[in-house]
């Protein structure tokens, strides 16, 4: 910024005091504050000219003084300036604003995923290492975070105002946010989204821990498998590991590798593989048949929770070799007979 | 359509006396203002159907975009010679519906009354044909709800059409949904039009539309044109998706 | 009241009456009003019926303000407290500040200021009141069948499949409305078109005939997509149809897309009329022609067509692609622009003018800074990375009330003080009415501008309880409330004490142009004696002199 860090400083810590704004918690918060900073210096501005206007006219022009009103029709000139000041200014605006939205909703490669299931009305966070939380949010401070989110039910909107992100919580597909925290502390979880009864009440705490501590706690709140461990017993007990083998000629495409890959599809465009694709794939496969296969696959639809999804989904993500798969599918008994299609291998 | 203030000579139609025609309100200068006045109000009044019915063709693009092959199939269950017919039938109620505005303006009553029954008739029939497919989806469990099957689209009976996943077979019920919303928007739309239609009857037996007074049969007709164009493009739409 | 800074020209009260034979006293019966055609009973009619539901929604938000003055929910349960913010949202909407100025003063006011008798269809006005009654009726159905709890935005799958409240009645009730509104919108587009006095050309109207006749393109086409999201919303919950549910393929984020397509423009319907008193009222007390009259006529006809392409806007943290969220930002900057136009336009029809300050004019005042501040947060909700910070809170919250209360309930309050000697041949109390106004702006910052703090803060929107560092920031809230409340009651209390003992108006007690002025108070039944001819342009204060000049003014 342009201004002095010691009088930025003293700035925040006055206006943090004096409870204007919530604190500043993360690396976007500061650029948040900034920009509605910006705009309330443009409402003041706005105001303070209006109101001049306003008063200066009524003393200069009250009947008393000015008892003969003097016709004017207007002025081009003046209209064009008030047309193209706040014009520029708005758009001024909006560019910011615009960057500043790229910035909280595009997250950086390197960023750590927690998924988060709302529904009525609680928040569950799933760690990937399987750690759960209710109504709670343990991260690390500094490190990238990105949130993969779904409702179970209605709209939810996580929103944490300390860190100035937010982000609706839809039935039926992800939402993703990111943030990067910078202090440690405990700050506000609200559902901001109207959601019922109990709206007012899903709130939580996101808890910012230094690295070591988040390490401590991670560790500390293990309960058992993690995400894609449950994920690897749903696959085979699904079914899901008769078809993806992973041989060449197997009935359904090669999951080693596909997630962030680019898929060729039956209908000739070209999709990535993300968390929302896989969850889509399974619910509806039928509309997101790669190049070269059948339209075979069952739909599981209603057969599974959207906590199974994301366990599902991990597993996938982390799916590097068949190694696993063929194992499971040696243990269990499948006599199924072996396809007769041959299919393309993926890229 | 033209627009303008009233001119001096427009506006000085004698007061006092009751020199205008029987049908013209008090509040209107001359009858040819309010009979632009009552187009332009039917005008603006279809832009609103527009609109009404926007809101669904919005919902049937994006549905049909996402979920084809159910469509396709959904499409493939409707009969098209009863649509075929139905839409023959329409564009002539059409027709009638025109010659009855004609007839009103030439002050021929006969054929006025004749041209307004046949209309009502060629929509009865249409509702008619109408209710017997609606019977026909309500039979096959294509009705959209609890008691929706599709097993017709997994497993159907005629050879000649594609099986569907399951996944995409549970959308045809949105297909369904949107024709049920459609047509049956659109079958209000009808009923409400003849039972003005019989009004009308009525009111031209008794002569009031062969006096010079055609402002309403003319108006009606714009009405009733909307509703068939409205079933054009609803036919396709709805019955066309994919035919060979 | 001294002469000296006043423009009020009251006949010589020793000597005045109401004229023989006026809109009121023409005919006699319940009846007779009941089944009018005449635009300024209609007009009566729909006052008398958003008065009574106005405060019917004032007492939910009194209900609402009541609770959050703790942190806990302790005033009511949660599913009472849902109710009482729904219902307060679709009363004050749909049945008070929608129809507000159009359907009383626009009813009133149109066809006289065009020089017409009456509207184009006078039976298709009275139908549009029966309408309202009949929305009106559904909703008191509702509320009376234990209430609707939906939030006014009838979100789906909640509205759809998660509640059990009376949903599907609260929905036929708004879209009886909406039809009552599409009437209004029609007759008034028809009429402004058609029925224009000879010499009444489209840049000699009033500006208040230009803001109804963008709001009526905006009524008439926006508000159908809204009776057929809410169609579908009530098939979906009864019948089951899937086209939201996510389970079956539907998508919840259509309904959104279809109920903010009217909500948006629904804004605008509430604003522009409210735009077009300000400008009469303006003039009027500066004496002058509204600075740049094409300007502000073309920005309210802009802003119609604009607000049909923002409505995303309402959604940009609700999973609609990033690009698209740019194109609806974008958009949104520019329909700013119009009304910031206005605002100057009217703080510059105020220069060389001769100002004086009744209480419409104070109304008016209130106004422009209230809705600069209401119109400006606005620019920072269209924001994009603002608006995620900001979405869902109190800020929002704010915002619009700032608009619509702090903006258009002011501009309604001064079109009423304005034109109630028009309507009724009286005058109010000049004192009281100050005062009220005065009660009104001091109530309503202090209610509503800590709601942009709390907002910020993070105090999301619809919460019942709420973390106990927001209370403050809510006790001065409600504390404005009650102050807002009494500013609200005093009007109802002086105007009607005014119907019996306020002065006798006379035709032009604020000495205005228009030709509502140049008639009877209150008017004639069918509003001219003879059809003027216009050869005056808008706001034509020489004209006016000139004419004063040559006449007597005779009451009685």
């Amino acid at each position: 910024m342009g201004i002095s860090p010691v009088l930025w400083q003293f700035l925040t810590k006055w206006l943090t005091s004096s409870a204007l704004w919530p604190r500043e918690a993360s690396t976007v918060a500061g650029q948040t504050d900034a920009l509605y900073i910006f705009l309330w210096l443009m409402t003041i501005v706005g105001m303070a000219l209006v109101l001049a206007l306003l008063v200066v006219f009524s003393v200069k022009y009250r009947k008393e003084k000015h008892p003969n009103a003097i016709q004017i029709e207007g002025s081009t000139l003046l209209e064009a300036t008030w047309t193209i000041i706040p014009l520029g200014i708005f758009l001024f605006v909006f560019v910011w604003g615009a960057w500043l939205y790229f910035r909280i909703y595009n997250p950086p490669a390197d960023s750590m995923n927690i998924y988060i299931v709302g529904k009525q009305w609680m928040w569950k966070a799933e760690h990937p290492g399987g750690q759960h939380e209710i109504n709670a949010l343990h991260v690390p401070m500094g490190r990238n975070v990105q949130l993969t989110m779904i409702s179970q039910d209605v709209f939810h909107s996580y929103s944490i105002p300390e860190f100035r992100v937010k982000r609706e919580v839809i039935p039926g597909r992800y939402s993703t946010v990111w943030f990067n925290a910078t202090a440690t502390g405990t700050y506000h979880l609200f559902c901001t989204q109207y959601c019922g009864t109990l709206h007012s009440g899903m709130v939580g705490d996101v808890v910012v821990m230094t690295p070591s501590d988040y390490q401590a706690w991670v560790d500390s709140s293990t309960s058992g498998m993690s995400l894609a461990q449950n994920g690897e017993r749903m696959f085979a007990s699904l079914g899901c590991s008769q078809c993806h083998t992973g041989d060449a000629a197997a009935r359904g495409p090669n999951l080693a590798g596909i997630y962030g890959a680019k898929l060729k599809m039956d209908d000739g465009s070209t999709q990535l593989v993300t968390e929302g694709f896989l969850r889509d794939a399974i619910l509806n496969p039928s509309a997101h048949l790669p190049a070269g296969f059948k339209p075979i696959m069952p739909t599981y639809q209603g057969q599974i929770s959207e906590e199974g999804m994301i366990d599902l989904v991990e597993y996938i993500k982390g799916l590097k070799t068949n190694y696993r798969v063929q194992q499971t599918l040696g243990t269990s008994q499948s006599n199924q007979a072996a396809p007769s299609a041959s299919g393309t291998v993926i890229p | 359509m033209a627009d303008h203030a009233l001119t001096h000579d427009e506006v000085v139609a004698p007061h006092g006396v009751h020199e205008h025609p029987f049908y013209q309100k008090h509040h209107f200068e001359t009858t040819e203002q309010q009979r632009e006045a009552a187009g332009f109000g039917m005008w603006l009044f279809l832009l609103t159907e527009i609109m009404f019915f926007g809101g669904l063709f919005m919902a049937y693009l994006l549905y049909r975009n996402w979920y084809y092959d159910a469509f396709v199939s959904g499409s493939n269950t409707l009969s098209l010679s009863l649509g075929l017919i139905n839409t023959i039938v329409l564009i002539g109620s059409s027709l009638t519906m025109a010659m009855a505005v004609w007839a009103a303006e030439v002050r021929k009553q006969g054929a006025l009354v004749m041209y307004l029954v046949a209309t009502i008739v060629l929509g009865c029939v249409f509702l008619g044909i109408k209710t017997v497919e609606y019977k026909e989806k309500f039979e096959l469990h294509h009705v959209p709800g609890a008691s929706f099957d599709i097993s017709e689209f997994v497993h159907p009976t005629d050879k000649a059409e594609k099986p569907l996943p399951v996944d995409m077979a549970n959308k045809t019920q949105i297909y369904f949904s949107l024709y049920f919303a459609m047509t049956g928007v659109h079958a209000f739309h009808m009923i409400i039009g003849l039972g003005m239609l019989i009004y009308f009857v009525v009111k031209a037996r008794q002569g009031l539309y062969t006096t010079g007074y055609v402002q309403p049969i003319e108006n009606f007709g714009l009405y009733w044109h909307f509703v068939d164009i409205v079933w054009i493009f609803l036919f396709p739409l709805l019955y066309l998706i994919n035919r060979h | 009241m001294s002469t000296a800074n006043t423009i009020v020209n009251l006949p010589d009260q020793r000597t005045a009456k109401l004229p023989k034979v006026n809109y009121i006293n023409k005919e006699h019966g319940l009846l007779s009003w009941l089944l009018t055609a005449d635009h300024k009973r209609i007009a009566m009619l729909y006052l008398f019926s958003i008065t009574g539901f106005f405060l019917l929604g004032g007492f939910f938000a009194g209900m609402v303000r009541f609770e959050l003055l703790t942190p806990a929910g302790d005033l009511m349960a949660a599913d009472t407290y849902n109710k009482m913010f729904t219902m307060h949202g679709i009363v004050m909407i749909f049945l008070f500040l929608v129809p507000s100025v159009p359907a009383t003063l626009g009813n009133f006011l149109i066809p006289i200021m065009i020089g017409a008798k009456d509207l184009a269809f006078p039976r298709i006005n009275l139908l549009s009141w029966y309408l309202y009654l009949g929305g009106g009726f559904f909703t008191l159905a509702s509320l009376v069948l234990g209430g609707v709890d939906t939030g006014w935005t009838f979100t789906t799958p909640l509205s759809t499949h998660y509640l059990n409240t009376h949903v599907i009645t609260t929905a036929t009730a708004i879209f009886i409305a909406g039809f009552s509104s599409i009437f209004t919108g029609l007759n008034f587009i028809v009429t402004i078109h058609r029925m224009r006095a000879p010499g009444m050309t489209w840049f000699r109207l009033p500006l208040f005939v230009w803001s109804n006749y963008a709001a009526s393109i905006m009524m008439v086409l926006g508000t159908p997509v809204l009776a057929i999201a809410i169609v579908l919303v009530a098939l979906e919950r009864t019948v089951g149809i899937g086209v939201f549910d996510p389970a079956k393929g539907g998508d919840p984020l259509l309904f959104q897309h279809l109920f903010w397509f009217y909500s948006h423009p629904a804004v605008y319907i509430m604003i522009l009329p409210g735009f077009g008193v300000i400008s009469e009222v303006i003039s009027t007390f500066s004496r002058k022609r509204v600075f740049g009259y094409t300007a502000v006529a073309f920005s309210s006809v802009a802003i119609a067509l604009f607000g049909f392409f923002v409505w995303a806007h309402h959604m940009f943290i609700m999973g609609v692609s990033n690009y698209s969220a740019l194109v609806f930002s974008l958009l949104t900057m520019l329909v700013a622009v119009p009304s910031a136009i206005k605002i100057f336009n009217w703080a510059f029809t105020l220069q060389k003018g001769s100002i004086t300050f009744e209480t419409p004019m104070i109304y008016v005042f209130g106004f422009i800074g209230l809705f600069t501040i209401g119109g400006l947060t606005g620019v920072f909700l269209g924001s994009l990375g603002m608006d995620i910070h900001l979405t869902e809170t109190y800020f929002i919250v704010a915002h619009f009330h700032f608009v619509m209360v702090g903006g258009m309930l002011m501009a309604f309050l001064a079109g009423i003080h304005f034109w109630w000697p028009k309507m009724t041949g009286r005058m109010y109390p000049e004192g009281m009415s100050k005062f009220a106004a005065v009660t009104t702006f001091i109530g309503f910052i202090l209610t509503f501008f800590p709601q942009f703090i709390v907002g910020y803060l993070g105090m999301p929107r619809r919460y019942h309880a709420y973390p106990a560092e927001y209370q403050v920031l809510n006790v001065l809230s409600t504390a404005g409330a009650t102050v807002l409340g009494v500013g609200y009651m005093l009007p109802l209390l002086y105007l009607g004490w005014s119907l019996k003992y306020g002065a006798i108006a006379g035709n032009n007690p604020w000495q205005a142009t228009g030709l509502e002025w140049q008639i009877q108070s209150p008017p004639l039944t069918e509003n001219f004696i003879e059809i003027p001819i216009v050869e005056q342009e808008a706001y034509d204060y020489e004209w006016l002199a000139h004419k004063t000049e040559k006449e007597v003014t005779t009451v009685g």
